[in-house]
């Protein structure tokens, strides 16, 4: 019964490709969003030091998270392509409407 | 014990060829006889996710051109000036942590560790429900400083925005508590994997979207 499962399993992950990371990993990648937390928010009490460079790096850390997150708690590094091309497909849609109808408010 | 807590763990049934860094998903979980071989309900919920971007991409642009719109003869305070930047990067990580615990809860169902998955769902929902605590105590703070729903844009569309992130979590820390007494009552088993993995996306997402919020809402200067 369990091999016949483990069977399945293994047909059905080399479609998919899902193996998921292992419970290192994820308490690994948890210490380096906590970090890029630190991180950001150390920005706030050097502010004026950062000068210009406030936003890029902020900006930078913010879709690292991102994609930390996106990529390996929510497993789009080992599921199948077609859940993230629905999902980035909203996510493009969306950063493409708003940046668009945000830059007609300033410039127009 | 229930009949699906007696379940023999299903960790060891990796490949020779598999990374040895990764643990499989649960063997258990049936094979998706789907026309794109991947689970139907899984890619609602990605669906889903996909179109709450737009939502939550509408109700952050809305914040941001409102945050320097008119702010010459606004009424009442300005958000930004009520911030605490140290109360709320706390409940930022305190998030950050959920998500956490929330993969480690997916972890055990899938070795059919039930006592394991229940410490780890549990968890994540307390750190929830205080990150949505810390949220009601900061409103509550706002209020008391002057700035209510309807004072300025600003105010609106920051309470609109946080507001309905707050509820989206709620909502999360619903469905992680009925996980929570669906398991006690041993109707969890590890076959039903995949419904913890299809909740788990709900709480990353709003985890994510918390990551954007707190750096474009709290930490970039207007």
């Amino acid at each position: 019964m369990a091999e016949a499962a483990a069977e399945e399993y293994q047909a059905q992950t080399e479609h998919e490709g899902h193996d998921h990371p292992s419970e290192r990993s994820y308490v690994v990648i948890a210490i380096v969003l906590a970090l890029l937390t630190a991180l950001e928010v150390a920005t706030f009490y050097v502010e004026e030091q950062l000068g210009g460079l406030l936003v890029p790096s902020l900006m930078v850390m913010m879709v690292v998270k991102f994609f930390l997150v996106v990529a390996w708690f929510m497993h789009l590094r080992f599921d199948g392509r077609l859940f993230t091309r629905v999902f980035v497909s909203g996510l493009v849609l969306a950063v493409g409407v708003y940046a668009v109808a945000l830059t007609t408010f300033r410039f127009w | 014990m229930s009949v699906s807590e007696q379940a023999a763990p299903v960790a060891a049934t990796a490949g020779p060829g598999t990374h040895p860094d990764h643990v499989p998903h649960d063997a258990t979980a049936p094979a998706h006889h789907t026309n794109t071989g991947l689970s139907n309900e899984k890619l609602g919920m990605w669906l889903f996710l996909g179109s709450e971007c737009l939502l939550f991409g509408g109700l952050i642009s809305a914040f941001l051109l409102y945050r320097t719109k008119d702010v010459e003869g606004m009424a009442g305070p300005a958000v930004a000036d009520l911030y605490d930047i140290p109360f709320t990067s706390v409940s930022s990580f305190v998030l950050l942590m959920s998500s956490l615990t929330m993969v480690l809860a997916l972890s055990a169902i899938q070795r059919a560790d039930h006592r394991r998955a229940r410490t780890w769902l549990l968890t994540t929902a307390m750190l929830g429900a205080s990150f949505v605590a810390g949220q009601v105590y900061e409103f509550t703070a706002f209020v008391r400083e002057g700035l209510g729903y309807t004072t300025n844009l600003q105010s609106s569309a920051f309470y609109t925005l946080t507001g309905f992130h707050g509820v989206h979590v709620t909502i999360g820390i619903l469905m992680l508590v009925s996980l929570f007494v669906m398991s006690l009552r041993g109707r969890l088993g590890a076959e039903k994997a995949e419904t913890v993995e299809i909740i788990g996306l709900y709480w990353h997402f709003v985890d994510i979207v918390w990551i954007i919020i707190f750096t474009l809402i709290y930490l970039v200067p207007a």
